[in-house]
């Protein structure tokens, strides 16, 4: 038997954060990054941030990169797999846009 | 200027309310040890409070990482009480919530539910054990009851009401917020 290919919703937060990361960026450069892409309205806060990014480590969606010595600021960059995951994402939430334009006529 | 305020919360969703009504009285917290508020004025509403109960305590390696990741995002911790952290943000950098996800909210509120359940269930449990013992010991010396239970055991007994009332609360919350993930995330 195959593997389900199913697999469930990424979280706003996640999505936002996984999109931030094409480019290598600190906690706080994802936090302003993400409030912009949604002209305000997604307002990480800044705990629920700290423990998406180390599930994603975990995960091995993203990575850490190193950067000077003198800086403490960790980066951190979205991996291929995570990027993949994004991919994935996208034909689902497409998916949903198409049939809930298609249902209600796009009338909203 | 410099102002000690001396107060007891048991709920911490309170003691944040009321920080932040001080700080939009221009009086912004600066350190906190048992009760012990202290205060320096600044101009009114300069600050956004908010409490956090930590898995670790605040000198342990990964509380140390997290605090550090908060202050890279301009959030700074100006007290800690054992597992518990003071965050303040200026105000003038938009909105400050520690979670925005429902989860972690839950998460947190369980969190804490387990501290002060624990406290709560302690002093219940001293209390019932005097009281079990105070009833032995007036019939063994057949002496009246009254003389075996010392107010140090109704502190108990009132902590342990107090605490696990507030409990019963958290983990209303927590039923609110899951039924509200079930719709939202």
């Amino acid at each position: 038997m195959p593997e389900s290919q199913e697999r469930g919703a990424l979280t706003e937060a996640v999505f936002y954060i996984l999109l931030s990361l094409y480019k290598p960026l600190h906690g706080y450069g994802i936090m302003q990054n993400v409030k912009e892409l949604s002209k305000q309205r997604v307002n990480l806060g800044a705990g629920t941030l700290y423990g998406a990014i180390n599930t994603l480590l975990e995960k091995n969606w993203i990575k850490s990169i190193n950067v000077e010595k003198d800086s403490r600021k960790k980066e951190y960059e979205i991996t291929d797999l995570g990027k993949e995951i994004i991919s994935g994402e996208i034909v689902r939430l497409e998916e949903l846009v198409e049939n809930g334009k298609k249902i209600t006529g796009g009338e909203f | 200027m410099k102002h000690v305020v001396w107060k007891a919360y048991w709920d911490f969703e309170k003691e944040e309310k009321w920080l932040n009504e001080m700080s939009s009285k221009g009086m912004a917290l600066t350190d906190y040890s048992w009760c012990r508020y202290v205060f320096t004025e600044t101009p009114n509403n300069d600050y956004i409070y908010r409490l956090e109960l930590l898995e670790h305590v605040p000198s342990h390696a990964e509380s140390v990482a997290y605090i550090r990741f908060l202050e890279e995002s301009g959030i700074e911790c100006v007290a800690t009480y054992w597992r518990w952290i003071f965050l303040r943000k200026k105000s003038s950098e938009g909105p400050f919530d520690i979670y925005s996800d429902i989860e972690s909210k839950i998460n947190h509120y369980r969190r804490v539910s387990t501290f002060l359940g624990t406290i709560g269930l302690i002093n219940l449990f001293a209390f019932l054990l005097n009281i079990i013992n105070g009833i032995v010991s007036s019939f063994r010396y057949n002496s009246s009851y009254l003389t075996y239970i010392s107010p140090l055991v109704c502190i108990n007994g009132i902590f342990g009401v107090c605490l696990t009332w507030l409990v019963i609360g958290y983990l209303r919350k927590i039923f609110k917020l899951k039924k509200e993930k079930q719709l939202h995330e």
